[in-house]
């Protein structure tokens, strides 16, 4: 559904990949690792339109992402390096606004439970500098309890300075995700234990 | 879009209603509300912009002396320049920190055109930085002993033309968005832009404290409002596409 066809990437003059082709499925969740600089990030950010790529085109549902424009967007969820929070605002405004832009906004009963299952209960008032790394990553995070309309996830290192529950957490979410025919794709460089769902591997070697 | 034989279990008709049909009111609504409230939260940055402009105003009745007819010659100009560089002093604040923690690549994944997003946010910054100028600039203008009707119009004039400073500056803080020494590089690239708005809002003005009609300084500063509309969101749009690349 999701494919990649001879795509092909060069950073700061330097080529990173090339001829880089593959397909992902539905309920499939497909992890590229690779090791710093490989250009996972790159990729990434070339599946959701952001970087257009050096040569080759990505494909959704068989069309070209570039032509399907804002349909292929409202399919997406991406979440990237930056966590696209702000330090001023509190953990409940950040995740409103974050829902803000992709549609009916949910109840604040919703928005309360949901940062309450990633353990930030009682911290959605705090203005998020109050909060650890870790925490702001959860803040981040949440939104995807709200995606589960969106068929393709991108989440770049969504583990990072994440503790062990809340790997747990975000598992339980991608497992969920793939369950309903959705699909992923990931960068982490944490061994996530993955063996409950169809995995797709991509090394990417600098 | 979806082609023959495609069985997902994520069904496409359930995507469709959150898909381009998102309706697109409560996103602005939305970008718009979030910016506000992060300038309520910096309130030092906004005041500080404020402030600035009160001050700079300020100073030239001191330092020209009270002489009545030489405050009115100099007030037009004085007080477009002072409202020119606190709308510039204003501008690293607009997109620079969305582009650091990642907005900004979420606003252009958004189905809504990015155009109007950003249309959204050169609304809310200017609701916290071109608006208060406009609301005591008529204050500031009686230091300068300027007639009612020339403070009517230098209003008027500000009423338009702070937008189009809010919007030349938007297309020039997403040039230079994740350049290293960004602050100097705007300046040089915003200030000559401005300069269409200063000479039709400080001729308005002085026309009509030597009383003539303003109208056409205001009809040309109107104009120029309408060009940037049209021109500067779109300009800003594309810029950005390119500094996320």
């Amino acid at each position: 559904m999701l494919q990649g066809v001879k795509l092909a990437c060069a950073r700061g003059g330097r080529p990173l990949f090339g001829e880089l082709s593959f397909e992902v499925e539905p309920g499939e969740l497909f992890w590229v690792t690779g090791p710093n600089g490989s250009g996972k990030t790159s990729l990434l950010r070339m599946l959701c339109t952001l970087l257009p790529p050096e040569s080759g085109e990505v494909r959704w549902r068989g069309y070209p992402v570039r032509a399907l424009g804002e349909s292929y967007r409202a399919e997406l969820a991406y979440l990237g390096h930056a966590p696209a929070v702000k330090d001023d605002l509190s953990a409940l405004e950040n995740l409103r606004f974050a829902l803000a832009r992709q549609g009916p906004a949910p109840t604040e009963r919703e928005l309360l439970g949901a940062l309450e299952a990633f353990g930030l209960a009682q911290r959605e008032d705090l203005p998020l500098r109050a909060l650890s790394q870790g925490q702001k990553r959860r803040v981040a995070l949440a939104r995807l309890a709200f995606c589960a309309q969106r068929a393709l996830w991108i989440l770049d290192e969504p583990l990072t300075a994440l503790d062990n529950a809340a790997v747990e957490l975000v598992r339980g979410h991608l497992e969920a995700h793939l369950a309903r025919g959705g699909l992923v794709v990931l960068t982490s460089h944490q061994e996530v234990d993955l063996s409950r769902m169809r995995v797709q591997r991509l090394r990417l070697d600098a | 879009m979806n082609p023959a034989g495609e069985t997902s279990r994520i069904a496409v008709g359930r995507s469709a209603p959150g898909a381009a049909g998102a309706p697109l009111w409560p996103v602005l609504a939305g970008v718009v509300r979030r910016d506000l409230l992060v300038a309520m939260r910096r309130r030092s940055d906004v005041l500080t912009t404020f402030f600035f402009f009160i001050i700079v105003v300020s100073l030239f009745p001191l330092g020209v002396g009270p002489e009545p007819g030489t405050l009115r010659e100099i007030a037009p100009g004085v007080v477009w320049v002072a409202a020119l560089l606190a709308s510039m002093l204003a501008l690293s604040r607009l997109l620079a920190g969305d582009y650091a923690d990642g907005t900004l690549e979420q606003l252009a994944l958004v189905p809504q055109p990015l155009v109007l997003l950003v249309l959204a946010k050169i609304a809310a910054h200017w609701l916290v930085t071109g608006l208060p100028l406009v609301v005591i600039a008529p204050l500031l203008g009686l230091q300068f002993d300027l007639p009612f009707g020339a403070l009517t119009v230098m209003t008027a004039g500000l009423v338009l033309g702070t937008p189009v400073l809010s919007m030349i500056g938007a297309v020039g803080a997403a040039l230079t968005l994740g350049v290293r020494g960004a602050g100097g590089l705007l300046a040089l690239l915003v200030l000559p832009l401005y300069v269409p708005v200063l000479i039709f809002g400080a001729g308005a003005v002085t026309a009509s404290a030597a009383g003539l009609s303003a109208a056409g300084h205001l009809s040309l500063l109107g104009a120029v409002l309408l060009l940037s509309l049209v021109f500067a969101p779109w300009a800003t749009a594309a810029a950005i596409r390119i500094a996320l690349e």
